[in-house]
């Protein structure tokens, strides 16, 4: 039995460490500026978040009554003051953690508990499966801000209230989507060969399923974030999430909607700075889904 | 074919008994007393006894969900704690109201969102494309409800073009085609409309693009089409899935609508959902969501069969 | 190498006997209950695997020849029948199914979808043998011998990954996979059919080493008769989920007994202008797994058939050379017209 060598490439594959799936995905991502760009974005909100209280230039819980509603540029506070006196700058940079924390805690509850109902049902099959999705399929047949709503109504206001209600409705999307996969790949050759050699399920799963579906669910979950930041958003701009006086943008939207018609701009600042972080969210995820894809 | 569509009608029962089921529990998982609204604070034991009994508070959870759904099939969905009138009528008045305003978003965010998808998914990569799939990114993820805002001060209070709210001059139950009445919806359609128009926009360029790779393209043109009978031919392709994903979008703006409809003061579902849960109005929390559910999980059947029905790959399976 | 698990019964006791395997897949009824029926696509198949041959599956799609080989894998459970390895029977209380998995293994068609795409080669192979027990550095220094063994370099391959392979070198790292954990049986599903000629040829011969080195005992299933006949010592022929004859190679490729045995191997492509194929082989409307044919499955396509073969079913009966055979042309005393009068040498006849 000979060795067949292919001379010219000897030293090349001697040299090369071969690379594995998320460097593939790391590099080619790392080409896409868009997403570089909206990675860099999230990174910056990210660092918002966690040292806002620190970098706000004013206390954004400090009112003043004589200080209201003062517009853009105003002297010590450059982007105004809202309705009850409070720096905007410092509000917004604040409202950060809160905002994004919101958004996406929900997303990552619901990836862990969706992800375990869909791998399981996927890979029982059968009776096990059926009952499970069909389960889920109720749930799925409600709209996902109608059921928000209708849970955040029924818990009550308040921010654990509205993760709750919110990690409810993106556990059937990412059950989904991960029960489809799961079926897919039980399918392949390679499950059948790892049955083959008697292993057991729980084994199978850990080391040949979970490697292959974790990352298509993780893609789609993130493209989730974007929906989750607005919708708890949303909850809160209408009275059903954070309670004031905390600095979040929707609640911020919902006290500045009386001052649309006096000082317009600084009504919709904070609006803005959602439509920002979910633009930025979006190509975020939109750049993760083609650096993963066609890599099978 | 035909098999397919009664096992899918079938299927859709359980779900709608699934869909009552949370609906209910949904509602009665709220804490606090459902009847806070209307009794005095110093009510006695006797009229809570009484008023308990008449909304039928005090028996057992499962006798209450089948006579609530019982009565349901009949069209009575109980009366509204809040304003004493049968929930039935004050839904369908808003739901007439919300559709409405859907319709006109969805055909709006429907005809946009084929212009730029295709577009873009003709001219892939080009400047072209950038543009659309920008807008269409720009479309999804913004935040509807800040939209209507910006709209508002823009066209309502600066430009003093459109009013800000409400849906016309003669009140929510009173409705014409008219200029007078449009241009109150006007705003409120064209904020509902960009994510469906985002949405569908992604969607058919994503499709178009595969079309437009696929051999048989080639072939055509080999034979001699022309490029019009070449749009045509992706048109025809593209159109089940438009169509299914134009009916989705319709689905989750009647379910969706509530943050638009609080921004323009608009008396739709929204709206009315908005008021019962902040007044704990239980009996129209109750058929406002089952409605709006029920509304959905139809639209859904119907465009599983319209998809069906149109594209002859899937009834064939 | 350390010790491979002890022979049971000797030489002389087939490796593995498969007796009345049944598998039937239902198929879906609608809501007003028609469209039911069943798949039969193993029904009553009864063979042997004699230690240390290579035994060649042949006959056309939806003869049955995957399901079967999933079934001798256990991979689906039989709905009747058994399969008795070297004298246990598999599943029983002697021979678990963890045990019997460890004794026989399988290499799939498709070289890409029997690897995991995230695993390393080396994780791959070393995968079963730590199902097994065997701690990790010990199976990984197995594995990467056995990559020595296939023909692939360990310190260029061990840490690559399927999608950098080529198919002839991804499916040597399957056969790899098979041999990690010593297993007497291997089964091979088509597993050289999706590679190039050439690449077919290396593998094969590298089959045939190991197959030396290593003792091993194959069923080699596929559909390409050529290269069965280069591989097997004996070939089995499958129609329509049952065995219609089995037999020493040569004799069978030289004598073929039962008409779709005839009728396969003159479809064989030539080059020699002596053995033209002139008439079409086979006539009739290809088979239906659903509903087959009453009596003996091959009859409507065969051209010697008479009464008695769509009565009865013929069961497997001796022929001259050797072969086993199931049709009543060689049943003696058979009620078809060119049956034999008389037994012929010793073997015996069984009547359906």
């Amino acid at each position: 039995m000979h060795i067949t060598v292919d001379p010219q490439k000897l030293p090349e594959l001697a040299m090369q460490k071969s690379a594995g799936y998320w460097q593939t995905v790391g590099r080619r991502f790392m080409q896409q500026k868009v997403a570089v760009a909206a990675a860099l974005v999230v990174l910056v909100l990210l660092v918002l978040a966690v040292f806002g209280p620190w970098l706000a230039p004013m206390d954004p819980y400090q009112s003043s009554i004589l200080k209201r509603l003062k517009p853009i540029g105003f002297p010590g506070h450059l982007l105004g003051t809202d309705e009850l006196g409070r720096d905007m700058l410092s509000r917004l940079i604040v409202g950060t953690r809160l905002s994004l924390f919101i958004g996406i805690t929900p997303v990552i509850c619901a990836f862990v508990i969706g992800s375990v109902i869909g791998i399981t049902a996927g890979y029982a099959g059968g009776w096990v499966n059926t009952s499970m999705m069909r389960t889920i399929d109720v749930f799925y047949a409600f709209p996902s801000v109608l059921l928000a709503i209708a849970l955040s109504g029924a818990l009550g206001a308040g921010i654990t209230n509205s993760l709750i209600s919110l990690t409810i409705v993106f556990i059937p999307p990412i059950a989904r989507v991960a029960e489809s996969v799961t079926t897919q790949i039980r399918g392949r050759d390679f499950v059948d060969a790892a049955r083959a050699s008697g292993a057991g399920a729980f084994t199978i799963v850990r080391v040949h399923v979970l490697g292959n579906v974790l990352g298509p669910v993780f893609v789609y979950a993130t493209s989730l974030i974007a929906v989750a930041m607005i919708l708890a958003s949303g909850l809160s701009f209408l009275g059903l999430g954070v309670k004031p006086p905390e600095p979040e943008w929707g609640l911020m939207l919902n006290t500045l909607r009386t001052a649309i018609y006096t000082q317009p701009w600084i009504a919709a600042l904070p609006g803005a700075m959602i439509f920002i972080t979910s633009i930025a969210f979006n190509l975020l995820a939109d750049g993760l889904r083609s650096a993963m894809e066609i890599k099978q | 074919m035909l098999v397919f569509l009664w096992r899918r009608l079938l299927y859709t029962l359980p779900i709608m008994l699934g869909v009552a089921l949370v609906c209910f529990a949904l509602v009665h998982l709220a804490p606090g007393d459902p009847l806070v609204s209307i009794l005095p604070p110093d009510a006695s034991a006797e009229l809570q006894a009484k008023l308990k009994e008449l909304y039928g508070f005090n028996r057992s959870y499962p006798e209450q969900f089948v006579s609530w759904v019982w009565r349901a099939l009949q069209g009575d969905l109980g009366t509204s704690i809040a304003s004493n009138r049968p929930v039935f009528s004050e839904v369908m008045m808003a739901v007439g109201n919300t559709l409405r305003l859907a319709m006109v978003a969805t055909l709006i965010g429907f005809l946009f969102g084929c212009l730029f998808g295709f577009v873009a998914g003709y001219f892939q990569n080009s400047w072209l494309d950038k543009l659309a799939s920008l807008t269409s990114v720009l479309g999804v993820s913004v935040p509807h409800y800040w939209l209507g805002m910006v709209l508002v001060i823009v066209f309502s209070s600066i430009l003093m073009w459109l009013p800000p709210g409400g849906a016309g001059p003669g009140g929510s139950g009173d409705w014409a085609w008219d200029w007078e009445h449009f241009k109150h919806m006007l705003l409120p359609a064209i904020t509902m409309s960009v994510i469906p128009m985002g949405i569908i926009s992604r969607t058919l360029r994503a499709l178009v693009g595969d079309i437009l790779a696929q051999e048989f393209i080639v072939g055509l043109r080999a034979k001699g089409l022309t490029d019009f009978g070449i749009f045509l031919h992706v048109v025809k392709n593209a159109a089940p899935t438009a169509l299914a994903v134009m009916g989705l979008q319709l689905g989750y703006l009647l379910g969706g609508s509530i943050l638009i409809e609080t921004v323009f003061s608009w008396p739709g579902t929204g709206f009315l959902l908005n008021s019962a849960i902040f007044q704990r109005d239980l009996p129209l929390l109750q058929g406002t969501i089952l409605v709006l559910a029920m509304f959905f999980v139809f639209l859904n059947l119907i465009v599983d069969v319209v998809q069906t029905l149109l594209d002859p790959r899937i009834s064939r399976s | 190498m350390p010790l491979t698990p002890l022979d049971l019964g000797g030489p002389a006791q087939p490796m593995l006997s498969v007796r009345g395997l049944v598998k039937h897949f239902p198929l879906k009824k609608d809501v007003f209950g028609k469209g039911g029926g069943v798949v039969r696509a193993v029904d009553g198949v009864d063979f042997e695997v004699l230690k240390g041959e290579t035994l060649g599956v042949v006959g056309e799609s939806g003869c049955g020849k995957s399901t079967t080989a999933r079934l001798l894998m256990q991979l689906i459970i039989q709905d009747q029948g058994e399969l008795i390895f070297d004298g246990q029977t598999v599943g029983g209380s002697a021979l678990p199914l963890k045990a019997y998995r460890r004794q026989t293994q399988m290499v799939f068609q498709d070289s890409y979808a029997s690897l995991n795409p995230r695993l390393t080669i080396e994780d791959s192979i070393a995968f079963a043998p730590m199902v097994h027990g065997v701690p990790q550095s010990e199976a990984v220094a197995r594995a990467r011998d056995l990559l020595g063994r296939v023909g692939l370099a360990p310190e260029r391959f061990a840490e690559r990954y399927p999608h950098e392979l080529s198919g002839g070198q991804r499916q040597r790292v399957n056969i790899a996979r098979a041999l990690a954990l010593q297993s007497r049986l291997i089964i091979l599903d088509e597993a050289v059919s999706a590679l190039d000629k050439s690449v077919e040829a290396q593998v094969l011969n590298l089959l045939l080493d190991l197959k030396e080195d290593f003792g091993l005992t194959y069923v080699f299933i596929s559909h390409d008769l050529n290269v069965v006949r280069y591989m097997s010592d004996r070939v089995l022929v499958m129609y329509l989920g049952q065995v219609v004859e089995i037999g020493n190679s040569e004799t069978l490729f030289n004598n073929p007994a039962h008409p779709y045995t005839q009728a396969l191997l003159s479809s064989i492509p030539t080059l020699d202008p002596d053995r033209r194929t002139e008439k079409p082989p086979l006539a009739g409307d290809p088979p239906n797994p659903i509903n087959p044919p009453t009596g003996c499955r091959f009859h409507p396509r065969c051209v010697h058939a008479q009464d008695i073969c769509s009565q009865k079913m013929p069961v497997l009966a001796h022929t001259a050379h050797g072969q086993q055979v199931a049709c009543w042309m060689h049943v003696a005393g058979s009620a078809h017209g060119l049956a034999p009068a008389h037994p012929l040498g010793s073997a015996t006849q069984e009547v359906a």
